[in-house]
């Protein structure tokens, strides 16, 4: 078969962000972008963030970071001196795309705008990437996870009814947020590769997790219904406004359960009621029941907590391994409630190869990543090269740029680089 | 329809509920023709089974679900066990530059509609197949919906309070995430193309984009060994971090303080000055010390004042706040409405609604949504006649067979 092309090979990323930005570089990068990560000279607050290499507090060691920006090289620019603003523009010189992540107007301030840059380079592609967009009343006001989750409604619909609405423990809004970018990023790159216009791209944190409320507006706007956070409980899949189960103890943990209609729904609630009468576990109604006659969308709460009553019980009995090569084996809906290690230990993962590890040399120790996010038959997407250290690549990409050892060197001592 | 980014794509969807339609929604608000293919016998989940229904009432043209994903589409109706079937659907392939599909694994091949089989007509194809496991490996036939996936992918597992059993994240929350993977390999399966003329298939697992989101909690298990756990509104190193509440019924503010600049911010938008140099809240250690004393004091002061409020003077006062936006909320926020986020559109059966934006602003080829979206079937005659260049006759004879149904 012949070589995997990297699709992105000749696009170069200038990557300012922060958090909310790190993955939209790390996809571009995945695809063969030549993405630089440019730091501040010290190393980019992020750096600080979540937890690190056997807990040593050392910016070197950081797991987020790691976590997103490998598949980038790192230089380290203070673009607000007048000198590393005027390098920034030789950078823009040799780029297609700009990510950054400052307060809307910051970049206009420094004369570092899309105005500007894309007088340097007209293809230029600036995608700008803040909480809450480039325009608008709130667009000066700043937050992080929390506010963020809350913010674009996502919270409103997770929780327990009598408790305060929660984030995910571990913040997802940085993920959506990247992610959202790079959709936007890779389609104006793709726009410039046919027309050569380059563009500005402004990116929403809030709007990007408001993706994440999936099909809920569509309750308000069409019959006025607020869908609210219902625990371990889905709402929303019957008219009557029965709400269904999804997360249910086990011997070991937990595991997401949920009485489903159609014709997966009703072979899982068939063969279910099958696996518990095995271990003499089934009482009558679920035995006599007609699952055929089963219809989700008009099913009513107590038909729902009956026999939800006697899954639960049953549940209760079995471990999430058993869980799972029960749904596995009988091609019912169901997963264990995975933990880390359980993903870690996934059998469909490994067999696909997902995992693959980079030397961190320093560290002497090699870590694993996941290797790719879609499998193509033409082009690569695949781990190139662990995240950068601070300046890691200044000789190199400085280099290029023709600068000196010794050029360097002067830069560093006036805090430049 | 027919501008912007996509003005010259034509993409045939074997695709149903969110994934797969949202990737060919995001492609028709930036100018795809898209044609979303489905059948009378196997209408599109959403349509069929999924609430909610205009004013209640279940019915294929009354889906919010569906109309949120397939806005600026059409619809055709082709039977794919109707004898001439499996014909027409590859007759459809075959216009398209791009087919996507999210049937089992292995389906479409078994149907003559695999890749090596449209690529057989259509030589420069892209198809997108997404799946929740993926196209091979041990559990790639195994169903599942994105409301199972959260949970193997770890989300619930890391989502609640401690004392509590965990909670589920909201609808198909993994489907999402593969929406956004999904277009980036799709644009990138184009850019490709545009290159070298060829086409290529792309495997989209669900689950693999899913596991993306959780990468630093994997790592912290891999090279710390320590499995991550739900901690409710907690944050390592911020306090207070929490949800308060509000004047008024289940109505909560988001405060998030993670240095002393903040907090001294924090303490003089809540007129307690004293609090400042307080010995339980001093540094950032004692307040993650004391934080239920604090988050005590901080809802104390919050439950007075409405969330708006509250947002609003804590971010003039250089605080991080937010409103815990209600979903009816979000058609409000002036920053959403001002991103265009929800756009009116008019439908024949459901009346004035909105459709959903995407969250990037392009300042050149801006977004368009100017259809809501369309009944079942409602394309069939432009698409077989106009497209496909059908003749009245034969048209009329694959509606009589059932093939177009």
């Amino acid at each position: 078969m012949a070589e995997k092309v990297k699709v992105l090979e000749n696009c170069r990323v200038l990557d300012l962000s922060n958090e909310l930005g790190f993955l939209c570089g790390k996809i571009l990068g995945d695809l063969g972008a030549d993405v630089i990560k440019i730091e501040k000279p010290g190393g980019d607050p992020s750096r600080n963030l979540g937890t690190y290499y056997k807990d040593r507090p050392d910016p070197e060691r950081n797991l987020y970071w790691f976590s997103y920006n490998h598949n980038k090289r790192g230089i380290t620019l203070d673009i607000e001196t007048k000198s590393g603003a005027d390098i920034f523009k030789q950078l823009v010189q040799t780029a297609d795309i700009v990510i950054e992540t400052f307060p809307p107007g910051f970049m206009e301030g420094l004369g570092l705008d899309y105005d500007t840059l894309s007088q340097i380079n007209p293809g230029l592609i600036i995608t700008s990437i803040t909480p809450f967009g480039q325009t608008g009343p709130y667009k000066d006001y700043t937050g992080a996870d929390l506010v963020l989750t809350a913010m674009s409604g996502f919270m409103s619909l997770v929780g327990d009814p009598d408790r305060p609405p929660v984030r995910v423990t571990l913040p997802q809004s940085y993920m959506w947020t990247g992610m959202h970018a790079a959709t936007g990023t890779i389609m104006a790159y793709y726009h410039r590769e046919i027309t050569g216009e380059g563009q500005h791209v402004d990116v929403s944190a809030q709007a990007s997790l408001l993706w994440a409320c999936s099909i809920a507006p569509s309750f308000y706007d069409y019959n006025g219904e607020v869908p609210k956070r219902a625990g371990g409980f889905i709402t929303g899949r019957s008219i009557t406004g029965a709400k269904m189960r999804a997360v249910s103890p086990c011997k070991d943990g937990y595991v997401n359960y949920i009485i489903y209609g159609g014709p997966a729904g009703i072979r899982t609630n068939v063969r279910m009621t099958e696996w518990m009468d095995s271990k003499g576990m089934a009482p009558d109604h679920l035995k006599q029941k007609d699952w055929k006659k089963f219809n989700i969308a008009a099913v009513t709460q107590e038909e729902i907590d009956e026999i939800e009553r006697s899954n639960d019980d049953f549940l209760l009995t079995t471990t999430k391994s058993e869980f799972f090569e029960k749904v596995l084996e009988k091609d019912m809906l169901g997963y264990p409630v995975a933990t880390s290690e359980d993903t870690m230990k996934d059998e469909q993962l490994r067999s696909r190869d997902l995992w693959k590890t980079l030397a961190h040399e320093d560290l002497g120790e090699e870590i694993v990543y996941p290797s790719f996010f879609a499998k193509f038959s033409d082009i690569a997407c695949n781990l190139w090269r662990r995240a950068p250290k601070i300046g890691e690549h200044n000789e190199e990409i400085y280099g290029e740029l023709g600068y000196q050892v010794q050029d360097l060197l002067n830069m560093k001592r006036a805090k430049i680089i | 329809m027919n501008q912007g980014i996509f003005k010259d794509l034509k993409i045939v969807e074997f695709a149903a509920i969110a994934a797969g339609p949202l990737i060919g929604k995001f492609c028709a608000d930036h100018g795809a023709t898209v044609v979303h293919v489905e059948s009378y016998a196997r209408p599109d989940g959403f349509r069929a089974n999924y609430p909610p229904f205009k004013d209640n009432e279940p019915g294929y043209d009354r889906s919010g679900s569906f109309g949120i994903c397939n806005n600026n589409k059409l619809d055709v109706t082709i039977n794919l066990k109707a004898p001439g079937g499996i014909d027409l659907a590859k007759r459809l392939a075959s216009w398209a530059d791009v087919v996507t599909e999210n049937f089992t694994p292995g389906t479409m091949a078994k149907l003559g509609l695999g890749y090596e089989d449209l690529k057989a007509t259509k030589p420069d194809i892209i198809m997108l197949s997404t799946c929740n496991q993926g196209q091979d490996g041990p559990h790639a036939r195994h169903p599942g919906f994105g409301s199972h996936l959260s949970s193997l992918c770890g989300f619930t597992s890391v989502t609640g309070y401690k004392d509590r059993d965990p909670v589920i994240l909201y609808g198909p929350y993994v489907d999402h995430i593969g929406v956004g993977y999904g277009v980036v390999a799709l644009v990138g399966a184009l850019i490709h193309k545009h290159k070298t003329g060829a086409g290529q298939l792309i495997d989209l697992a669900q689950y693999e984009c899913g596991v993306q989101f959780m990468m630093p909690a994997l790592l912290d298990y891999t090279v710390n060994n320590r499995v991550m756990e739900r901690d409710g509104n907690r944050h390592g190193y911020a306090a207070p971090h929490n949800v308060y509440p509000c004047a008024g019924e289940d109505s909560w503010c988001a405060i998030s303080v993670f240095n002393d600049q903040q907090w001294e911010r924090l303490c003089s938008t809540m007129e307690k000055p004293g609090l400042i140099s307080d010995s339980r809240f001093k540094t950032i250690l004692k307040r993650k010390q004391n934080e239920e004393e604090l988050d005590v004091i901080v809802a104390e002061w919050s439950s007075e004042h409405p969330a708006e409020y509250l947002f609003k003077a804590l971010q003039e006062n250089g605080v991080m706040a937010g409103i815990v936006q209600g979903i009816d909320e979000l058609f409000e926020d002036p920053q959403l409405v001002r991103r265009g986020i929800w756009a009116p559109v008019d439908h024949k059966v459901v009346g004035k609604h909105h459709a959903e934006g995407p969250p990037f602003a392009f300042s050149k080829t801006p977004f368009k949504i100017d259809k809501a979206f369309p009944c079942i079937g409602e394309d069939n005659e432009r698409v077989f006649k106009e497209f496909l260049g059908m003749s009245d006759e034969e048209y009329q004879k694959m509606e009589t067979d059932g093939t177009i149904g």
